[in-house]
């Protein structure tokens, strides 16, 4: 093929121009947007006025970037792609190929394998104390919202039900552990079972008047619930501390044989004669939502293999089949909503667990928002993909945190952890315009006769109510 | 639930008395009654708009009629008033089941897929409500078995075996309706309800539904009760058609005596009002019935 090498090392200079036009469009279009966002900002100066000055430099660097990025994708990434393909179609190389690489085929032994070393690992590297951050800030709040996540995925992925309140659920985990360790004394290991009871209980409360409402208007009542629980939080100060909210909440023991309380005599550094430190609670509390998460997602594919769970995604594509069937939709919802929401307040009581602090605040709609988005990114009923947006977006925002070096960049003033929502924002317009479906948009079949083929995203439906 | 009804013999298995329907000011069907007998294929026909699938929504639960009676007896005795039930008990105890006249499948499942789902009440109760499933204890690994195994055969009367791992989206138009059949036939009725199978299909698939039709009522027992604007396949598996016209019925009998009925060649052609006067004078003094 000398006839496609020779024009593929020579750029056409019509695309030179377009490149350039595209460019300084994409500059004007970024100046047009951020001129208010960035190029101006509002403070308070000593005398609380609120008086503004302007970031020209910084707006600069928007858009330049937007512009040369522009110009670049046009003019070297774009067409080099393109000939890649074509050259690809030419040779006649398949665009999938089918076999797998090891790392591929091997994937949840490797993660799981990572996961359980992950402790140890941080702790030889950074000491003892050095890990917490990575233990905690990493390992056991991108876990949370691992679980979260999967617990919503029965809800929305597999019910195809929209539940835009589900941290409704988690709110009511985390104060069933709050109050009744409180007031009763009783242990972690007793109240994590029975925050999730009670979370099912009140999806089951809400369930029954809300799950004759189809899409829409079920999506708003769920909104709703969401605020009637953090409002009642909020207000029923003599049970809930209002939004002080309640503190000093018991950790966890290690099944009350070793305590992580510091003035405890089994307490757990103290017996092995360990200097004192807050990681080694950590370090159990991530071997305890590693576990909590794995009986999430055990449970989910059992379930998903059986009638119930076949009756869920059915649901999902056709709830008029459904009834032809003869299966109850009513109750089939109300197992989806009852078992979602049994995962929400589990994870609320441990949260409960580690923050040691429950207060209105943590459960806003704003978390109901973000557990959707890593389940909406992730591929909806998709537990490998949602995990892995989980780490993405809550490992991002943690990572966030961490970039002092965009100080030196953007000035002293630049925080960027500020900058978590527009993580948030590029991330879903980059997955919604590259891959609709999530990062993982087939479905697995749960029984086969011959060969399990994973359907395509293109047929499954995302359910309506 | 037993109404006493003394005039219902041991072979009709569906009854429908006096139906009545009003959607608001719009009567659409109006004082119905038919018989559909065991053991054969009733056929619904009538024009666009007669009311025929407001007649199978009433039946199936789907609508609730505004007056009259649906009486279904199963093989052993037991009576159902459909009217009574609501949709999926209606499939789940009455043991009917219904297809759609646009398919109803669930294109993101595979096509085995589908048919477990509509074995859910007897998986259900195999697997103890889930709970015994879950841990693994009581008969549900063989049920399961069980039901992939009739899933199979299904899937073979229907000439789906081939395609049995595909997502049921990704069927041609024939295959979907097949696999509707099919799928209905899972939940194991004893009245199948198709509303207009042969919409869609080219004559060669036509004639593989009527194959398909022909065996479950030959090889199942199942009574089955259609709506039909193919008269290639009305006339030809039909044992019963009654017409239906402007929610009324209009004729009620064998495929031959139906097909030579003035009044249904005048519903069909149309005919000019003096031209129908003379049509229903020779039907009363011809004293048919």
């Amino acid at each position: 093929m000398p006839n496609t090498n020779s024009s593929a090392n020579e750029t056409a200079p019509g695309v030179m121009a377009q490149a350039v036009r595209e460019g300084l469009f994409a500059g004007v279009l970024a100046f047009g947007m951020f001129l208010l966002y960035v190029g101006i900002e509002t403070y308070q100066n000593i005398d609380n006025a609120l008086v503004w000055r302007t970031r020209w430099g910084l707006l600069a660097i928007f858009v330049l970037v937007a512009a040369v990025g522009r110009f670049l994708i046009v003019g070297f990434v774009k067409p080099r792609l393109d000939r890649r393909k074509l050259s690809k179609a030419k040779a006649g190389i398949p665009e999938v190929s089918d076999d797998k690489g090891f790392f591929h085929k091997n994937f949840l032994k490797l993660s799981m394998l990572a996961l359980v070393l992950y402790p140890p690992i941080v702790v030889s590297l950074y000491g003892v104390q050095g890990s917490l951050k990575f233990v905690d800030n990493f390992g056991i709040q991108i876990l949370i919202y691992v679980m979260l996540a999967w617990g919503l995925n029965v809800v929305v992925g597999l019910a195809g039900l929209l539940d835009l309140g589900y941290v409704a659920f988690y709110a009511v985990g985390a104060y069933s552990y709050a109050l009744l360790s409180d007031t009763f004394g009783l242990s972690f290991w007793l109240l994590l079972p029975l925050a999730g009871i009670l979370a099912a209980f009140w999806g089951i409360i809400l369930g029954f008047p809300v799950l004759r409402l189809r899409g829409d208007y079920l999506a708003i009542v769920t909104l709703a619930f969401g605020e009637i629980i953090r409002l009642v939080l909020m207000n029923w100060s003599d049970v809930t501390g209002g939004t002080a909210g309640i503190s000093g909440i018991a950790k966890a023991s290690i099944f009350g044989i070793w305590s992580f309380d510091v003035g405890a005599d089994n307490n757990f550094a103290k017996v092995f004669g360990l200097p004192m430190s807050s990681a080694y609670y950590k370090i159990f509390l991530f071997y305890v939502i590693l576990a909590l998460c794995l009986i999430t997602a055990y449970v989910t594919i059992k379930l998903r293999s059986m009638p119930i769970g076949r009756a869920w995604e059915a649901l999902r594509e056709d709830e008029i089949a459904c009834r032809s069937l003869g299966i109850d939709t009513v109750k089939t919802k109300l197992t989806a909503f009852a078992i979602g929401a049994m995962f929400g307040g589990f994870a609320g009581s441990f949260f409960a667990a580690r923050q040691g602090f429950v207060s209105p605040e943590s459960f806003v709609f704003l978390e109901s928002a973000v557990i959707l988005a890593i389940v909406v990114l992730g591929g909806m009923g998709s537990l490998t993909g949602i995990a892995i947006a989980a780490v993405v977006m809550i490992g991002g925002t943690e990572l966030l945190r961490e970039m002092e070096f965009l100080k030196h960049v953007f000035g002293p003033d630049f925080t960027p952890e500020l900058y978590r929502m527009l993580l948030f924002g590029l991330a879903m317009v980059a997955v919604m315009l590259f891959k609709p479906r999530g990062f993982v948009g087939s479905r697995e079949p749960t029984a086969f006769l011959k060969e399990r083929k994973a359907v395509s995203g293109s047929f499954t439906k995302e359910g309506h109510g | 639930m037993t109404p006493g009804n003394t005039t219902m013999t041991r072979d009709t298995i569906l009854k429908v008395e006096h139906l009545s329907m009003r959607f608001g000011g719009l009567m659409a069907i109006n004082d119905l009654s038919l018989e559909a007998k065991r053991g054969e294929i009733t056929a619904l026909i009538g024009p666009n708009g007669a009311g025929k699938t407001t007649v199978f929504n009433c039946i199936t639960g789907f609508y609730k009629p505004t007056m009259g009676m649906i009486t279904l007896t199963q093989k052993d005795g037991d009576q159902f008033l459909l009217e009574r039930l609501s949709d999926f008990e209606i499939t789940k105890k009455a043991k009917v089941a219904r297809t759609f006249q646009n398919i109803r499948l669930f294109s993101g499942l595979t096509v085995l897929e589908n048919l477990l789902v509509a074995q859910h009440n007897k998986l259900m109760k195999a697997s103890g409500y889930t709970i015994m499933g879950l841990l693994g204890l009581g008969s549900y690994k063989r049920e399961a078995d069980g039901a992939i195994e009739l899933a199979r055969q299904w899937l073979e009367k229907a000439d789906l075996i081939d395609r049995a791992d595909d997502p049921a989206g990704d069927l041609p138009y024939g295959a979907q309706r097949r696999l509707e059949i099919a799928r209905a036939m899972c939940t194991g009725p004893e009245l199948l309800c198709l509303d207009e199978p042969a919409a869609g299909l080219n004559p060669k698939e036509s004639l593989a539904l009527n194959t398909l039709l022909n065996s479950i009522r030959d090889e199942t027992g199942t009574s089955i009760l259609l709506i039909e604007h193919d008269m290639s396949v009305v006339m030809e598996i039909s044992d019963h058609v009654v017409v239906l016209e402007y929610g009324q019925k209009i004729s009620d009998g064998t495929p031959d005596h139906v097909k030579n009925d003035p009044k249904v060649i005048a519903a069909y052609l149309g005919v000019d009002d003096d031209e129908l006067e003379e049509v229903m004078h020779e039907e009363l003094d011809g004293g048919s019935h």
